[in-house]
């Protein structure tokens, strides 16, 4: 029996195994809409924004390791999708996003809501596809996933025509799929891995740099035996954060921009660099020149192109992480490496980098810690970006794997509060909790609407310092405190929040920290917290932009008083 | 490092906007790049590119790369080195009075080229040959006055029994 184009995409998707999908509909994908009350399995929460929808996949996505599903109707849809779209290429989240098109015969005709959405999204998908007939429908959604989820994962778009949605095919869900130029090459090359294995075996400072190909491989495992049979500090991106126990004895935080002081100076001091499934962007390697100079790299990664893109690598391993991992480890030798680790260790002690100062006022950091406190770090912590970011990775101690979700290569502010409601929506068991800025707040702030409507429980925590907090960090620091366009004028958040039916608390005392935190905790569903914090606070280790590592900049004596 | 440049062969499905997908990593990504041609190969569905790109070998390499991550591409090979047959195809429009066009016809000899087309006061000529040759033939022919040049950019392909950019037959037996 013949099938609908819709029919047709929602048996894909179920075979998919998708079982939740966030998006708004609007003229041309009316048929797919129409469709989904056939297939119950199939759940579809209605946002308020399509980039909301696209943050929401990504938070799925994170959250679970499968692959997130966003929906938009053709035009302003689906360019509202770009940014999540971009956002996930960046971050290397299995991403499935679905646009409506318009009619085949008015293709190239400028017709109404009519946009090239796959030539707009070329550079920031893994693949993309316009799907020309209704025959060819369930084939290129296999593939759509197959991409999206294997080797190094990323976001594949469909454009679909409206009229591909209602023409008519035979349904054969294909049960492979034929992809000739795709090889996501599995198997690390035996004589790198041995090579790699002497490397280390033969170092007297190593250290390891786990990224997020750890967290996508789930190598956690693989990464704490590598790391505990050869005494190997670890530090992570951070993207890695999470992928190895910040309070085991072997973890030295996380390195770059903002960074832990001592874990950007062992950088400069180690003699083998064993970096997993990271990237080197700028943001950690500071200036490319005066990078791990006494280091051999060894770099792990899936993806081949990733190799010497950024730095020289001495001993490169293409394929999946884990398998590799579990190779190398039956080659590595015991070791104690005693004298590098309590270098590491004093390292530590004269940068500590991450020590909260006493003081009467609400600062950024204290708020972060009473969150990890009171929740025990049994968490999933979403950001969004800017000075909260780097402080809830600063301050909040991720032991749980995976348990920090914030946007990495693109930087999206307005990030936080779609990508929280999309992790919940995955773990409704785990506590969620939203840590915001008042300025990456406000950029998606409508989906508080999508939060009450679907009652997601949320936590959001707001550090409302009342700037956009980093860029006045930078034009305090290197353009004479001219701030210009910084201060923002925010809405009341409890209002809104309540405007919405959502609980909320404005807390302007250091002793509410706690009690109001516990409340949240305790209220059912979703919950707000409005901490108005230190307005001129700094984010400290800093590494300038352009700067090296060991050129870092530490937390000065601080001189504010409350305000 | 030494910035030369390279031909790379691309062995890539032929579905609609392949090369707009390539064109646009490059741009994308810096590349610079010298010349891009597509064509057929021996192989149904699989068109052919060539691409020459100047930089160093660090970032040649990085274009390799980047381009067979793309889905469509299913191989990419450097084949810049001696053993590499390079050939593009010019056609170029000269000015040619009848005092001049016995001169032009024995430099069209000379590099082994081809007039294909005639008129009172000009003439057109076809011209195949690696770049370095159609370059002094153009510069021969200069001084008469150009009206029109026409190159296609360069197509490659190793010298030998080898292929230049070997795919495995078998994983294109579903591509229709």
């Amino acid at each position: 029996m013949k099938k609908t184009g819709s029919q047709i995409l929602c048996e894909s998707l179920i075979n998919e195994g998708v079982d939740t999908m966030f998006g708004i509909l609007g003229g041309v994908v009316i048929p797919f809409y129409d469709t989904l009350p056939q297939y119950p399995q199939l759940k579809h929460i209605l946002v308020a924004h399509e980039q909301g929808g696209a943050h929401a996949a990504e938070g799925y996505a994170r959250a679970t390791g499968k692959v997130g599903v966003c929906i938009a109707t053709s035009g302003p849809g689906a360019t509202n999708l770009v940014t999540g779209i971009a956002d996930a290429y960046m971050d290397s989240v299995p991403l499935v996003a679905i646009t409506g098109q318009v009619a085949r015969s008015l293709i190239g005709k400028d017709a109404f809501q009519e946009i090239d959405i796959t030539g707009i999204t070329l550079p920031i998908t893994k693949h993309n596809y316009l799907v020309t007939d209704t025959t060819s429908l369930a084939g290129i959604v296999k593939e759509a996933f197959f991409l999206a989820r294997t080797g190094r994962p990323g976001p594949v778009l469909i454009d679909i025509p409206k009229d591909v949605l209602t023409g008519l095919a035979e349904f054969n869900y294909p049960d492979h799929v034929s992809l000739p130029g795709y090889k996501p090459k599995v198997q690390g090359h035996p004589a790198q891995i041995n090579k790699a294995a002497k490397l280390i075996n033969d170092s007297k400072k190593p250290l390891i740099i786990a990224g997020r190909g750890a967290i996508i491989s789930e190598s956690y495992n693989e990464l704490k035996q590598l790391a505990e049979t050869a005494q190997i500090p670890v530090i992570t991106t951070l993207l890695g954060i999470s992928s190895f126990p910040e309070s085991h004895i072997l973890s030295y935080g996380w390195l770059g921009m903002h960074g832990m002081a001592y874990a950007n100076l062992a950088v400069e001091e180690c003699d083998v660099m064993i970096a997993i499934g990271m990237r080197f962007d700028d943001r950690v390697t500071g200036k490319i020149s005066g990078f791990a100079p006494n280091a051999k790299i060894i770099h792990i990664d899936v993806d081949p192109a990733e190799i010497g893109k950024n730095v020289r690598v001495d001993i490169p391993i293409v394929g999946d992480i884990k398998p590799i991992l579990q190779n190398l480890n039956k080659a590595i030798e015991k070791q104690d490496h005693m004298d590098w680790i309590s270098r590491m260790d004093q390292l530590r002690k004269e940068h500590p980098s991450i020590n909260i100062r006493d003081t009467d006022c609400i600062i950024p950091q204290y708020v972060i810690r009473q969150i990890y406190e009171s929740t025990q770090g049994n968490a999933i912590v979403v950001t969004g970006v800017g000075q909260h970011q780097m402080w809830a990775a600063q301050h909040f101690w991720f032991d749980k794997p995976n348990s920090l979700i914030t946007s990495g290569g693109l930087g999206t502010m307005g990030y936080g509060l779609p990508a929280a409601m999309g992790a919940k929506v995955a773990c409704p068991d785990e506590n969620v909790w939203c840590i915001d800025g008042d300025g990456s707040f406000q950029m998606n702030i409508q989906e508080l609407g999508t939060i009450a409507r679907e009652n997601i429980g949320v936590k959001i925590a707001i550090l409302n310092n009342g700037f956009l907090g980093m860029v006045r960090q930078w034009q305090e620091l290197f353009y004479q405190r001219r701030y210009v366009a910084t201060p923002l004028s925010c809405p009341d958040f409890v209002k809104v929040a309540e405007a919405y039916n959502i609980p909320g608390i404005t807390v302007k005392n250091k002793i509410d920290v706690i009690p109001s935190i516990k409340t949240a905790m305790e209220a059912e569903g979703p919950f707000l917290l409005n901490f108005i914090v230190e307005p001129e606070e700094n984010v400290y280790p800093m590494v300038p932009a352009g700067a090296s590592l060991s050129e870092v900049l530490e937390e000065p004596v601080k001189k504010v008083r409350c305000k | 490092m030494l910035t030369t440049k390279h031909t790379l062969v691309a062995m890539v499905t032929d579905k609609p906007g392949v090369l707009n997908r390539a064109a646009s990593l490059f741009r994308r990504r810096g590349f610079n790049i010298d010349s891009i041609t597509v064509g057929h190969s021996e192989l149904p569905h699989i068109s052919r590119m060539t691409i020459v790109v100047i930089g160093n070998s660090a970032m040649v390499e990085q274009v390799r790369k980047q381009l067979e991550k793309l889905v469509d591409v299913i191989k990419v090979a450097d084949v810049t080195g001696a053993t590499t047959i390079i050939r593009e195809l010019a056609l170029i429009k000269v000015n040619a009075t009848s005092t001049t066009r016995s001169e032009i016809m024995q430099i069209v000899d000379i590099f082994r080229a081809k007039i294909v087309d005639v008129s009172s006061d000009s003439l057109i000529i076809e011209a195949t040959g690696d770049e370095d040759k159609l370059s002094s033939f153009y510069n021969m022919l200069r001084g008469f006055g150009i009206k029109e040049l026409a190159r296609t950019g360069c197509v490659a392909m190793i010298r030998g029994g080898a292929k230049s950019a070997a795919i495995d037959k078998e994983s294109l037996k579903d591509i229709q």
